[in-house]
């Protein structure tokens, strides 16, 4: 239990330390440093739980069981590959003026900052504080959009703020009613707010004011899930702020957003007895994918296209989890983590393609590949996993969401392979252009720390060969309890 | 069962509800900026009351917190801010435009309503006050919504986002007696915090556009133009 403490404790002595020493040139060093101490602790944590099952810590605040403890262990490894590539990016980014000390500062914070929120988002029990640090992460994140202070950065930012900060308050309003529903049962006091309670108690809850709770719920987290039509804020967000944050921001914050809807539908389950939730999760999750993918092929900004295809990647999880099933479900956690990885990688790969272009418009970045070679297979091998091609680890959880759909819901898979055709095509028509083409003039080298991308990316080829046992092992723990059943 | 028929307390809390949906209303249809701001520290300041007549007619000492809560914060500290910006940046003399305001009112209405009707089933089996108060909060979450559809200024947005928080604190007081301390200091942190970025914002968006209208906000769209 004392690696839960670490995990909270080491981003927390972070961010107060960056505060001080934050415009240092060793802040990028002391960053990564954190986030791989933290990621050691993570580790422990894996281990401790793999061996001795869930764990709740003394006053029953924080509770750790395989399906969060793997997301905290990703969170972690994310964490830290983005931070290695973060130091010299942002000392490249302040050496050509774009940055001051004191802004360096709060980045390097609100970094350490973002990753608490996300680690005390899934480890809490309580409901109430899941719905705190949610709204702390926007907090951490919000004045790094606009961290450039360019009118477009701004108006992200305040895009961002303003749509976040209310859509989640729908969320507090379906925390509300959620403990309106067990205080009624379980009697008042820190108790109701419990997920471990909850989940225990989820049958004898009026399913009436749980099935309402959900729909805020949902569209309170779907928010930052960015389930269209809640998703106006990504693109924005993930193009205008720097390139490090549009990582954690696509790799983490979605994930987490993610986990907490299917936390709250698993209590919304035990209750109802019905598949709503599930049904509701289906028709956001497809409705986005879709849309995403259409959306794909009108964009002109690097990084708005690949927010865009994290929004469709998102929706094809949240549908995944709506199915319910144990192989949709399994797909769901695997789809997940290769995304995670695969989608980090390729947006620092894109933050290296825009300094080298030094824009990032697509139609004026071209030929990556001739001026530097790493950089330009770097993105499209990263493009062609994340479009689902064999023999990626991204590939292997389509393709175990497709068939988990066409055993459930037949009639929905044409739309599923509708979406991914969409996509595959509305990525390639920009990349190919900017990997290949002819170097416009004056086009030079950069120096590019790419082996985080490299690692990314064996990772992803690792999970399309084989799942290792361990990993093959959470997830069907996490299968297990989310779906009640196993793969089989 | 009619309204005489319940006791003080509850006749108490319905009128609170009453008068916190009818500030709502009033921010509504309030375009100056300044006076935006009263109305909401009002609003603030009746939560703050509803609260501590909770605590003191039912019981609950640890309302009394949340009650100082909510009048140091939602009453004083925030609008006081909110005053300081809009004296800050020279928009105290600025009316906001409200397009059809007839059309707005009418459709604040129906959203009480609408609050009344998504609420009826789910407390069924419950007394009157907390049908009240679960149909009155969510009217005003749905009104602060309203009032940030309807507005162009920065600060009408930022009163707007605030006053939803207060339907939420008011929900939660009044229909489970409070949410555990724990989660009631996080969120009065967060709002806390959330004020001060907005602070931040406003300096940011007027060095950027030259004013507070978000509709100058405009640069960025879903696909190219």
């Amino acid at each position: 239990m004392i690696a839960v403490y670490l995990i909270l404790l080491i981003p927390l002595i972070g961010m107060g330390l960056l505060a001080l020493l934050g415009d240092s040139p060793k802040a990028g060093l002391i960053n990564t440093r954190c986030n791989l101490l933290a990621l050691l602790a993570a580790i422990w944590l894996a281990v401790d739980v793999l061996w001795n099952g869930p764990q709740l810590s003394i006053g029953r605040m924080l509770y750790i069981d395989s399906f969060n403890v793997y997301l905290v262990a990703l969170t972690a490894f994310v964490g830290s590959t983005t931070s290695i590539f973060s130091g010299p990016y942002m000392q490249h980014e302040r050496d050509i003026g774009r940055l001051t000390a004191a802004r360096l500062k709060l980045y390097y914070s609100m970094y350490q900052g973002f990753m608490l929120a996300m680690y005390l988002v899934l480890t809490t029990n309580n409901m109430g504080v899941m719905w705190v640090s949610m709204e702390g992460a926007t907090l951490a994140t919000v004045l790094l959009v606009s961290l450039y202070r360019s009118p477009e950065s701004v108006e992200a930012a305040w895009k961002y703020f303003i749509l976040c900060g209310v859509g989640i308050a729908q969320a507090l309003f379906g925390t509300v009613l959620l403990y309106f529903a067990a205080e009624q049962k379980l009697g008042v006091g820190g108790d109701a707010l419990l997920w471990t309670e909850l989940h225990e108690h989820a049958g004898v809850l009026d399913p009436a004011i749980l099935g309402l709770a959900f729909v805020f719920l949902l569209v309170g987290y779907g928010t930052k899930i960015g389930l269209v039509p809640l998703h106006n804020w990504l693109p924005d967000a993930h193009s205008e702020g720097p390139t490090p944050m549009s990582a954690i921001l696509s790799g983490l914050l979605l994930n987490d957003a993610l986990y907490a809807v299917v936390r709250c539908k698993m209590l919304v389950d035990g209750s109802l007895g019905t598949h709503m939730a599930g049904y509701l999760m289906m028709g956001f999750g497809l409705l986005s994918f879709l849309v995403a993918a259409l959306f794909l092929h009108r964009q002109t900004d690097i990084k708005r296209l690949f927010s865009y295809s994290s929004i469709e990647h998102m929706g094809l999880m949240t549908f995944a989890f709506g199915v319910g099933s144990p192989w949709a479900t399994f797909a769901a956690l695997f789809h997940m983590t290769t995304h995670s990885l695969t989608k980090s990688a390729i947006f620092v790969t894109v933050g290296h393609a825009a300094q080298l272009a030094g824009t990032q418009r697509m139609d004026k970045i071209r030929g990556l590949i001739l001026t530097q070679p790493n950089i330009g297979w770097g993105l499209l091998i990263g493009t062609v996993a994340i479009a689902g091609f064999p023999p990626f680890g991204v590939f292997a959880s389509e393709f175990l969401v497709l068939v988990a759909t066409m055993h459930d819901y037949p009639w929905l898979t044409p739309f599923l392979l509708l979406g991914i055709g969409l996509a595959f095509a509305g990525l390639f028509r920009h990349i190919q252009a900017m990997v290949y083409g002819e170097v416009p003039e004056g086009q030079k080298p950069i120096e590019a720390n790419l082996w985080p991308v490299m690692l990314h990316l064996a990772l992803v080829l690792w999970l399309g060969l084989s799942i290792p046992g361990f990993l093959g092992n959470w997830f069907n723990q996490a299968t297990q309890l989310i779906s009640g059943g196993l793969p089989q | 069962m009619s309204i005489t028929d319940l006791d003080l307390y509850g006749q108490a809390i319905l009128l609170l509800a009453g008068l916190i949906a009818l500030t709502s209303f009033l921010m509504l249809g309030q375009s100056r900026l300044v006076r935006l701001v009263v109305i909401f520290a009002m609003q603030g300041f009746l939560l703050a009351a509803a609260t501590a007549l909770a605590a003191g007619v039912l019981n609950y000492p640890h309302l009394y917190i949340s009650a100082a809560l909510s009048l140091v914060l939602k009453g004083i500290v925030i609008p006081f801010l909110l005053h300081r910006l809009i004296r800050r940046l020279g928009l105290h003399r600025v009316m906001d435009t409200i397009d059809h305001p007839a059309r707005v009112m009418m459709a604040g209405a129906s959203l009480v309503v609408f609050s009344y009707y998504v609420s009826l089933p789910v407390v069924a089996h419950s007394p009157l006050v907390t049908l009240n108060a679960i149909a009155v909060s969510l009217a005003v979450v749905l009104l602060g919504m309203l009032l940030m559809i309807t507005r162009r200024q920065a600060v009408a947005h930022v009163v707007g986002f605030m006053s939803i928080e207060n339907g939420l604190f008011f929900a939660a007081v009044v229909s489970t007696y409070g949410m555990p301390m724990v989660v009631e200091l996080g969120v009065a942190f967060d709002v806390l915090v959330a004020a001060v970025v907005f602070g931040v914002f406003f300096f940011q968006i007027s060095a950027s556009i030259d004013s507070l209208n978000v509709d100058q906000l405009s640069k960025l769209s879903e696909v190219d133009k």
